[in-house]
């Protein structure tokens, strides 16, 4: 027969002092884990959200980023005419040619930043999906305009609407503020290429992206081009490319979240059996009087990890709660590849809400598990007097 | 202390509990001294560069570069001693994951510059001397085990096409922040090898005069305004500084993670110490009654969880000092990693502050315990 868990229950609200600090302690090592984890998934996020499956992406062979690449507008058009190329309703290619620059300017909290400005074709936004115009209008050729991603503006003096943004050599008004679900492309400053061609770096582009006409055929539209002996040209899935660029900083900082959260753990662990240790020696008599009612070893044990279990939750849940706030908030970092910042927000998922209750089970689990034991194993005779 | 006894029995009645306090003091500790370690790293990177060098880079963006025009204008500007400059090459050897930092320079104006890196006379010459020729860093070597004089070719991607080098010099820099992951190698190599195509990546000016840096800093900056290539001018040392803000704000997310650490284990070694104030009452009504002064009581409970978290912290402080000494395996990843003494101290002091404060709610009930009443519950 099972010991009713109310019985567990009532004895920690006979010793609440203990109960708190042991849970506590486990809040704060569940919070840690769970922001840290909130962080490098923000960043994952904003990467594996840049770019769609259905688009290729061209750069100049060997040229691991677009910053490093060259496209000639010779290159361009020939990939733009050809036949896998999708085209839209007025039978133009949904390609865009692209000049990518990265400028310094200066964040309103002080210190200068790396900021993408990428100059397309009018076409870009009909080639990526998912980019949405949340304020102002679309850029109009011909004219010094920029757009400005979502997580720019608020961050950098001059980004609001009708402003006058100076960077090479000239100023341009903004006329638009875009979002990108999250992406990466909302820490960017769009232009039209043919108005940030001259201002920059002359006559050649950075990277061609299109929208594939069967995206299932990625493969060979690969081959096809990186065979051709007039392009000399690397092509990626759009967003593989920028997902990659995600790898090696989610892992450190995975690592980073594990290390921490361990390393805590180990210590709140430690507690969490001095207090389970403390509670099963002030309650031999009682224990023992349970097994001489006929209750089994197995359930004292079981009873008492429950126990355990219940505060480390407990300090879970806190510890989940602590962490919502956080959900939402900007950061940014640089991403190395393209040399350039790109502002992210915390992520608490469901998910990683679960995966905190189950680390602290898991706490409270290793925790409880040798005074438990020692409770089952206790000779009843010996208690019995003490009592 | 003539008490000492009397602690040292109070601390092994509970053997059990006294180690695992202690050891969870250390773990905690170890965190908190390795994390702080990770900050100090970071700020003396910032702090290394030289106040007498100035870097001049373009205005537009740190990738961008500048005329070669601008060298003979620098070099005739008052106060300049000497310009040299460089290139980023940003080459993969192998495999991409092999990231470190590969820069082209003008080899005998940038030796001169920088005494910071230690160079057998031998070793100087023959880097000097001999076109493909490269000079690595200790570490550098170390982590792809090279050996002097052997071959190594980087794969360019802004520069295109396979890159043959000749390791023929070795440095070790003189304090552990300036870096012993560096490339340096022949600007002219990289010059003949895009057939001209090329021009400075940024310059580096050493003064005369540090304190005549910010003068210098503003002519230079307003020399080049309205040209083509504006400049944008600073002290190595700023120059370093914004590099290591490119990673984020990692000071104020290491000072939460270190404070959620500090209380954690706060909570963990007051609950031990209210557990253990709690057993015991019966023997403090006792010594109240043998005439022991209700200060004393306090001090002694006090010194015994001091005594606690201080050896726990010292495991700990000191278990972290022996795993990140000068040239463990995280230095190569953030530049002069290492825990100093000053770390070290930081954290016996935190581990001290954790015993006071862990201590004084059982300690101040131990003083102010009512013997007859606590005496009843002896009987």
């Amino acid at each position: 027969m099972k010991i009713p868990i109310l019985y567990n229950l009532r004895s920690l609200k006979e010793r609440p002092a203990s109960t708190l600090t042991t849970a506590a302690g486990m809040a704060l090592v569940v919070a840690v884990f769970v922001a840290m984890m909130a962080l490098a998934n923000g960043f994952r996020s904003a990467l594996m959200k840049s770019g769609s499956p259905n688009n290729a992406m061209v750069l100049r062979k060997g040229a691991n980023a677009e910053m490093y690449s060259g496209i000639a507008r010779s290159t361009a058009s020939t990939i733009a005419g050809m036949p896998f190329v999708a085209r839209g309703t007025d039978n133009q290619p949904l390609s865009s040619p692209e000049v990518f620059v990265v400028i310094n300017l200066d964040r309103l909290t002080g210190g200068l930043a790396n900021l993408v400005v990428r100059g397309v074709s009018p076409r870009a936004m009909q080639v990526r999906q998912g980019f949405e115009i949340i304020a102002g209008r679309e850029l109009q050729p011909g004219a010094s305009e920029i757009l400005v991603g979502e997580k720019i503006v608020d961050r950098f003096a001059n980004t609001g609407i009708g402003d006058k943004l100076s960077f090479g050599g000239r100023a341009w008004t903004v006329v638009g503020h875009f979002s990108a679900q999250g992406s990466a492309f909302e820490s960017e400053i769009w232009a039209e290429n043919e108005q940030v061609m001259p201002v920059f770096r002359g006559e050649v582009f950075q990277s061609v992206t299109f929208r594939m006409a069967d995206p299932g055929s990625f493969e060979g539209v690969k081959q096809q081009l990186e065979e051709d002996p007039r392009l000399f040209v690397d092509v990626f899935r759009e967003n593989e490319f920028y997902q990659n660029q995600s790898v090696i900083l989610t892992q450190i900082l995975n690592f980073i979240a594990i290390f921490i959260a361990g390393v805590m753990a180990i210590g709140a662990v430690f507690g969490a059996i001095n207090t389970m240790y403390a509670a099963v020696s002030s309650r031999a008599p009682e224990i023992a009087v349970l097994l001489t009612l006929g209750f089994k070893p197995g359930n004292v044990l079981s009873s008492f990890l429950i126990e355990a279990v219940a505060i480390a939750l407990l300090g879970g849940i806190v510890g989940c709660v602590l962490t919502l706030p956080i959900n939402g908030l900007v950061t940014s970092t640089t991403n190395w590849n393209s040399f350039s910042e790109i502002a992210f927000a915390f992520r608490v998922t469901p998910g990683l809400l679960v995966s905190g209750l189950v680390f602290a089970a898991l706490m409270g689990f290793v925790g409880g598990f040798f005074p438990a034991l020692r409770a089952a194993r206790q000779p009843v005779v010996v208690a019995l007097r003490q009592g | 202390m003539k008490f000492m006894r009397l602690i040292w029995v109070n601390l092994l009645r509970n053997k059990r509990r006294t180690l695992l306090t202690v050891l969870s003091v250390t773990v905690a500790l170890f965190l908190f001294t390795t994390l702080r370690s990770v900050v100090t790293a970071l700020d003396a990177v910032s702090e290394v560069g030289s106040e007498a060098r100035l870097i001049t880079r373009s205005a537009t963006g740190i990738t961008f570069a500048l005329p070669q025009s601008y060298l003979e204008r620098l070099r005739a500007q008052e106060g300049v001693q000497s310009v040299s400059w460089a290139n980023w090459f940003g080459g993969i050897y192998v495999n991409e994951s092999n990231f470190f930092a590969q820069l082209a320079i003008d080899h005998e104006t940038y030796l001169a510059m920088y005494p910071e890196m230690a160079i057998p006379d031998d070793q100087r010459q023959a880097f000097l001397n001999e076109r493909t020729a490269v000079l690595v860093g200790r570490g550098l070597m170390e982590r792809f085990g090279w050996t002097l004089g052997q071959n190594v070719t980087l794969q360019g991607t802004i520069f295109p096409g396979d890159w043959d080098f000749t390791i023929r010099a070795v440095y070790v820099p003189d304090d552990p922040s300036f870096g012993d992951q560096l490339f340096f190698f022949h600007y002219d190599y990289l010059y003949e090898g895009v057939n001209g195509n090329i021009i400075p990546g940024w310059y580096v000016i050493q003064l005369n005069d540090p304190g005549a840096a910010p003068a210098a800093i503003d002519r230079i900056d307003r020399m080049f305004e309205n040209s083509s290539s504006p400049t944008k001018t600073e002290t190595e040392k700023a120059f370093n500084a914004s590099f290591v803000t490119m990673w984020g704000n990692i000071g104020f997310l290491v000072k939460a993670i270190g404070t959620a650490v500090f209380f954690a284990i706060l909570l963990v070694a007051a609950n031990t110490m209210m557990m253990a104030g709690r057993e015991r009452i019966g023997e403090n009504a006792v010594l109240k009654t043998l005439g022991f002064q209700d200060g004393l009581l306090f001090r002694l409970v006090l010194v015994e969880s001091v005594l606690i978290t201080l050896l726990g912290g010292a495991l700990g402080v000191f278990a972290s000092k022996l795993a990140f000494g000068p040239g463990n395996p995280v230095s190569s990843f953030i530049q002069g990693f290492e825990v100093a003494w000053s770390t070290v101290i930081l954290g016996l002091v935190m581990a001290t502050l954790l015993g006071m404060i862990s201590g004084i709610v059982p300690a101040w009930q131990a003083m102010k315990l009512p013997v007859v009443q606590a005496l009843r519950r002896v009987a």
